[in-house]
């Protein structure tokens, strides 16, 4: 066989180019943009990360890391976080197949995880102020409340959006628009357990070595 | 068969062949599982006195780069397939932009410490 007959087979088996199917269905769409979304939000959060980086030091003769963060506290964090982003992605293959039952469990589990995980920062944050380390004492306060309260505020949007898009589950079942929105809401808590694997890292696990 | 041919959207379930015989089931419990070894090795680093104290820094980023990578694979099923050429683009362009920002900020920050300390009054 030449070349030139092995080439032409290679051309006549090749897909047809994105160009020539048209528009891509809405759902592919829609994540996509939303994955433009998360990615946006993450370079957000890079500047907050930089700011801490940067001000971790200076702590104006306030309380250091070292002296503020609870290791104990933060694996039980850390726990409920993972755990919550693999029930997520246990929901996830529910609704692939529509089951409405496991579907409601997953995410009551993912709730309450997550619920979980938001109230032992909130009890963090009351002792550390409770100490005198406001988000006024020091930079680097300003700078640590302002990164690990911006993930905790994202979590508890999530938290409201889960409950939201389990009503629409309830009302409108599993339509196409409720299920897109749930394949987001999927990768935004991905997204989310990312961010805390950096904040456990750079923050709590550097910090407690100071 | 339209579907092929279409990009992958994003955090949905792999259709490549050789993964359809493994369960979505299994491989969440590998991402977990993996995540978890990888956060019971970091909280060991922080806190373990046999290892070089300047080195340990660099080695928990590692970790976490690691575990970054088995979240992107294991939960939001990013691959290296054709039909996931858009995402991983874009990804990489929220890495380059992550990467810019945080280490930029403190190569900068760090040189003007390092400067403005010794700056004579006039």
């Amino acid at each position: 066989m030449s070349v030139a007959t092995a080439l032409d087979e290679i051309r006549n088996e090749a897909p047809p180019s994105r160009s020539d199917t048209g528009p891509a269905p809405k759902r592919i769409v829609v994540a996509y943009g939303f994955w433009i979304f998360i990615l946006s939000d993450i370079v957000m959060f890079s500047a907050l990360f930089a700011a801490y980086a940067v001000l971790v030091r200076a702590t104006a003769g306030g309380p250091v890391g070292a002296e503020l963060f609870s290791q104990v506290t933060l694996a039980i964090q850390t726990a409920c976080l993972l755990a919550s982003s693999y029930t997520c992605g246990l929901m996830s293959l529910a609704i692939n197949s529509r089951r409405r039952f496991e579907t409601y469990f997953l995410a009551a589990i993912t709730f309450v995880l997550g619920t979980a995980f938001l109230a032992l920062e909130i009890r963090e944050f009351a002792g550390m102020i409770a100490r005198g380390a406001t988000p006024q004492r020091s930079a680097f306060l300003s700078a640590f409340f302002t990164l690990v309260g911006a993930h905790g505020l994202h979590v508890a949007a999530g938290l409201i959006w889960l409950a939201l898009l389990m009503a629409h589950v309830a009302i409108k079942g599993f339509a196409a628009n409720v299920e897109r929105r749930l394949r987001c809401f999927a990768l935004y808590w991905h997204a989310l357990d990312i961010i805390w694997v950096w904040l456990f890292t750079v923050v709590y696990l550097m910090g407690v070595r100071q | 068969m339209t579907d092929q041919r279409n990009d992958r959207a994003p955090g949905y379930s792999s259709t490549l062949p050789e993964l359809e015989g493994l369960s979505g089931v299994f491989i969440y419990t590998i991402g977990l599982v993996l995540a978890v070894i990888l956060t019971a090795t970091s909280f060991w680093v922080a806190n373990t006195s046999l290892l070089w104290p300047p080195g340990v820094p660099l080695g928990l980023a590692v970790l976490a780069i690691a575990q970054m990578g088995v979240h992107l694979v294991f939960f939001l099923h990013v691959t290296t397939g054709p039909d996931n050429t858009n995402n991983v683009l874009a990804l990489a362009f929220g890495v380059l932009i992550v990467i810019l920002v945080a280490a930029g900020s403190m190569w900068i920050m760090a040189d003007l410490n390092a400067n403005m300390a010794i700056m004579p009054m006039h």
